[in-house]
C-alpha cells in the first residue's frame, strides 16, 4: 500500500534528522557597549490590558528625555520594548528574544502578574535582572529564590498590613468582617491583613466572606457581615464589587468603619457609581499622588511631570495614573544605571538595584521613600492613609510603613 | 503533485525540520517549536474545518483542556510530561465527541457560535476550579531536560520531542484523510445528503471529526504547556481561537502542508507586523491578511498548487499542442 510506504518512508526522514541534531555554541552576554545600555520591556501594547500600555511608551519617552540630555554616564539607553498582548506564552517569546537576540544588560518593568509568572524562573535561571516589575503580587519580593526578581509598587500583603496596624492602634474594640475575592489577589490583601494583626487576628475577625470573580452580586455576604455585629469591615474587592458593596453596606443601613482596598479606589470607576455620599468615610491607602487631585497642582513633581508629559509625550493623557507611575518607575531605572557607574554587569545592576536608600521619587507622596536591600526586594512599602470627604481622598495620619515601624 | 513527489518533498522538508538544531539555538529553535505546536492545533481544526466543512470558533479551548490536562498530571501527580500529552489527546477526543454531538443540529455559522461560546466560557471556568487549576494564577511547570545524558540543551530536546509529535500526527492526518473515513468526512462537506444516500453515517461522521479535530488540539496544548512551562487562563484568551481561523485559512483549507505554512504565519508575521510599527501592529497584521487573501485566495498551499497545475497543463498542452485543460481543472481549490 502506498500509504504504509509514505508512512515509512517519513519516519525514517525522521529518525534520519534526530540523528543530525548536536548541540549549539555556549553564549556571553552584556548588552552594554561605550555609548549604549540596552534593557528589555515587554508590556501589552494590544489585547485586553492594553490600557496599560501607555506605561511602556511613557518609559520610553521619559529614557528619550535622558538620552538627549547625554543618557547616563555618558551611554544612551537603548530601550526595546515589544507587545505580549497581555499573553503568557507571548511574554516568553518576547522575553526570550530579549534576552537571547537582542542580548540587553536587563528587563525591566514587564506588566502583568501571569506574564511575569511565566518568565520568572526563566529570567532567574538566565541570571538576567528582572526589575521593578509591574504587579502587585507579594511573589516578586523573594531574593532568596529568586534573587534577580524585583518588584516596584507595594504589593497587596503590604496594604493589608497597612490596615490591620491602624487597626490595632485606633479600634481596640474592633469586630472585623472582611469580605475578599476568592482567588490569589484576595488571599493576599487577606494574609497581610491577618499578618499585621498577628496573635489577635482570630480574635478580631469575626466574619470572613469570600465571592467569586464569576459571581453576579456580593449582596448577601454583606447582609451576612452586617449581621455578624462587625463595626470594621475591611473590603477586598475589585471596582464592580466594590460598587455594589458599598452600595449595599449603605442601603441596609450598615455603617461600619469601611476600609477599601487601594484596587478600587478610583473615584470614577467606583464612589462615583456607588454614590458619592454612600462614599463618604472610606478609607483607603495610597503611595502616589493622583494626578486628578487638585492639591497636587502646585507640587513640583506634579508640574515636572506635566512639562515632561507636554514635551515628550504629547499624545498621552495627562489624568491617566499610568503615565505618572511609568515616569517614576523610569526615573528609578535611571538612578539604579547612575549608582552602577561604569560596572554595568549584571551582577552589579541588580547588586545596585538592591542598594536603593531613602532615595526620593517626585509623584511618591511627600515623605516617603525607596529602600531596598539585598533581602528585601520591595522597593515601595510606605503608603499613606485617605478618607473619602465626599469629594476626593484627603490623606491623614502619618506614613505607615509595614516593615520598618 | 503526484504521490511520489509529495513523498520526497515530505521526507525532505522533515529532514531539514530536524537539522534545524545545527543551526540555530534557544530562542529562535522556541519560535520553531511553538510552529510545530500551532501546525498540529492547526490539522485539528483543519480536520473539522477543511475537511469536513464545520467552522468552529472555538478550538482555543481544546487547546486550553489539551494544556491543563497537561499541566494539572505533571503538577499534581508529578506523572513524566511525555504521558501528559496522549492523556490530553484521549481526552479533548472525548470532550470534543460529546461536544460534537449536541453540536450536530447546528449548522455553517450557528456552530461557528456555539463554539465561540465555549472559547470564552473556558478561561472563566478554570478559574473555578482552583484547587487544581491555580486560578488566575495558573500553574507554574518545570521545563524538561533531555534524557540519557543526550549532550543538547532543553530546547533543543523540546524542539526535536515536538517535531517528531508533529510528524507523527501528520503522517496519521494525511492516512487518514485518504482513509475512507476522510472521503467520508470530505462527501459530507461537500453534500450531505448525497453523502448520507451513499451510506455515510453523517451524525456519527461529523461528531468523530469533531472529537478526532479536539483531539489534535488538545495535543498542540499539552504540548504548548511543557514548552512554555506555565499555564494560565490568560494564555488562551478567545483570540486563540480566531488565530487557529486564520492560520488554517492562510495556509489552505483541506491541505495539510497549508497548516505548517498557516502556523509560520500565526507565528511570525504578528512579530513582523511589530517590527514595522509598534504604534498599530493589527492594523499591519491585517493589512498582511487582506493582502494574502488577495493574491492566494485558496491560502498558500492553495496558490502553490495552482501554479503547479498551471505549469503541468501548460506543459501537457505544449506536448499535445492540443487544447489546453479545462480552466476550471486549474481553478479548483486543493485538496
Amino acid at each position: 500500500m502506498i500509504g504504509r510506504k509514505l508512512t515509512a518512508a517519513v519516519l525514517a526522514g525522521a529518525l534520519l534528522g534526530l540523528g543530525l541534531a548536536s548541540a549549539a555554541p555556549a553564549q556571553t552576554v552584556v548588552g552594554v557597549t561605550a555609548t549604549e545600555i540596552k534593557l528589555g520591556n515587554t508590556n501589552p501594547y494590544s489585547g485586553p490590558a492594553s490600557a496599560y500600555g501607555t506605561i511602556g511608551k511613557v518609559i520610553g519617552a521619559y529614557f528619550k528625555k535622558v538620552n538627549d540630555e547625554g543618557g547616563v554616564n555618558g551611554r544612551k539607553i537603548n530601550f526595546i520594548s515589544y507587545d505580549d498582548s497581555y499573553s503568557p506564552p507571548k511574554a516568553v517569546e518576547m522575553v526570550r528574544k530579549l534576552v537571547e537576540q537582542d542580548q540587553v544588560a536587563a528587563v525591566f518593568q514587564t506588566l502583568g502578574t501571569p506574564t511575569n509568572t511565566a518568565i520568572h524562573k526563566y529570567i532567574n535561571q538566565q541570571k538576567v535582572p528582572h526589575l521593578f516589575v509591574a504587579t502587585g503580587a507579594t511573589k516578586w519580593n523573594d531574593p532568596k529564590n529568586f534573587p534577580w526578581t524585583m518588584g516596584f509598587q507595594p504589593n497587596y500583603q503590604t496594604e493589608g498590613r497597612v490596615y490591620a496596624s491602624h487597626i490595632l492602634k485606633n479600634f481596640p474594640d474592633a469586630k472585623i468582617g472582611i469580605l475578599y475575592q476568592n482567588d490569589d489577589y484576595g488571599k493576599d490583601y487577606l494574609k497581610g491583613m491577618e499578618d499585621g494583626l498577628g496573635a489577635n487576628a482570630s480574635k478580631l475577625i469575626v466574619m470572613k466572606q469570600s465571592y467569586e470573580v464569576t459571581d453576579p452580586t456580593v449582596d448577601s455576604q454583606i447582609i451576612n457581615l452586617k449581621n455578624s455585629g462587625a463595626n470594621v469591615f475591611f473590603n477586598i474587592t475589585i471596582p464592580k464589587f466594590a460598587v455594589q458593596a458599598i452600595k449595599k453596606a449603605n442601603d441596609i443601613g450598615w455603617k461600619p468603619t469601611h476600609f477599601l482596598n487601594n484596587v478600587s479606589s478610583s473615584l470614577a470607576t467606583v464612589l462615583k457609581p456607588a454614590g458619592l455620599e454612600a462614599s463618604k468615610g472610606l478609607i483607603t491607602a495610597l503611595y502616589m499622588k493622583e494626578v486628578t487631585d487638585p492639591q497636587w497642582s502646585k507640587d513640583k513633581g506634579f508640574t515636572d511631570w506635566v512639562a515632561f508629559m507636554k514635551k515628550y509625550y504629547p499624545e498621552g493623557n495627562l489624568d491617566d495614573q499610568s503615565n505618572a507611575y511609568g515616569y517614576n518607575v523610569a526615573i528609578l531605572m535611571v538612578q539604579v544605571l547612575k549608582q552602577c557607574g561604569n560596572d554595568l554587569s549584571r551582577e552589579n545592576i541588580i547588586k545596585q538595584a538592591a542598594n536603593l536608600k531613602d532615595y526620593d521619587l517626585p509623584l511618591l507622596l511627600p515623605g516617603m521613600k525607596i529602600n531596598t536591600s539585598p533581602t528585601d526586594h520591595a522597593p515601595i512599602e510606605q503608603e499613606q492613609l485617605a478618607k473619602f470627604d465626599g469629594e476626593r481622598w484627603v490623606l491623614f495620619g502619618e506614613i505607615f510603613d509595614a516593615f520598618r515601624k | 503533485m503526484n504521490r511520489r513527489a509529495s513523498v520526497i518533498l515530505a521526507v525532505v522538508v522533515i529532514a531539514f525540520a530536524y537539522s534545524l538544531p545545527i543551526y540555530m539555538s534557544g530562542f529562535r529553535l522556541f519560535q520553531f517549536t511553538q510552529v510545530c505546536i500551532y501546525a498540529i492545533a492547526l490539522m485539528g481544526l483543519n480536520l473539522l474545518t477543511g475537511y469536513n466543512g464545520q467552522f468552529s470558533l472555538g478550538h482555543g479551548a481544546f487547546y486550553a483542556i489539551g494544556a491543563y490536562i497537561s499541566a494539572i498530571m505533571m503538577d499534581q501527580w508529578a506523572i513524566a510530561y511525555g504521558w501528559t500529552i496522549p492523556v490530553a489527546g484521549v481526552l479533548c477526543l472525548i470532550v470534543g465527541f460529546l461536544f460534537g454531538r449536541p453540536a450536530l443540529r447546528l449548522e455553517g455559522l450557528y456552530l461557528a457560535l456555539a463554539t465561540f461560546s465555549l472559547a470564552l466560557a473556558v478561561p472563566q471556568i478554570l478559574k473555578y476550579f482552583e484547587h487544581w487549576t491555580g486560578g488566575s494564577q495558573g500553574i507554574v511547570l518545570t521545563k524538561p531536560k533531555a534524557p540519557w545524558g543526550l549532550k543538547i540543551t532543553e530546547d533543543q530536546w523540546l524542539y526535536l520531542v515536538t517535531l517528531t509529535v508533529t510528524v507523527v500526527m501528520f503522517v496519521l492526518a494525511a492516512n487518514l484523510v485518504r482513509s475512507r473515513v476522510g472521503r467520508a468526512m470530505v462527501a459530507i462537506r461537500d453534500n450531505h445528503i448525497a453523502a448520507e444516500t451513499m451510506g455515510v453515517d453523517s451524525a456519527l461522521y461529523k461528531s468523530l471529526t469533531f472529537g478526532v479535530s479536539a483531539a489534535y488540539t488538545g495535543v498542540a496544548g499539552a504540548l504548548s504547556a511543557v514548552a512554555i512551562a506555565y499555564v494560565a487562563p490568560d494564555s488562551f484568551n478567545v483570540f486563540l481561537s480566531v488565530t487557529f481561523l486564520i492560520g488554517i485559512v492562510i495556509g489552505g483549507l483541506a491541505s495539510v502542508w497549508g497548516n505548517v505554512l498557516g502556523a509560520m504565519f500565526i507565528q511570525f508575521v504578528p512579530n513582523w507586523a511589530q517590527d514595522i510599527s509598534k504604534a498599530a501592529p493589527w492594523a499591519i497584521f491585517g493589512i498582511f491578511l487582506i493582502g494574502f487573501m488577495y493574491v492566494m485566495p485558496y491560502g498558500i498551499a492553495g496558490a502553490i498548487k495552482r501554479l503547479w497545475i498551471s505549469q503541468v497543463v501548460s506543459r501537457v498542452s505544449q506536448k499535445q499542442g492540443g487544447e489546453p485543460l479545462s480552466s476550471q481543472q486549474a481553478e479548483s481549490p486543493s485538496r
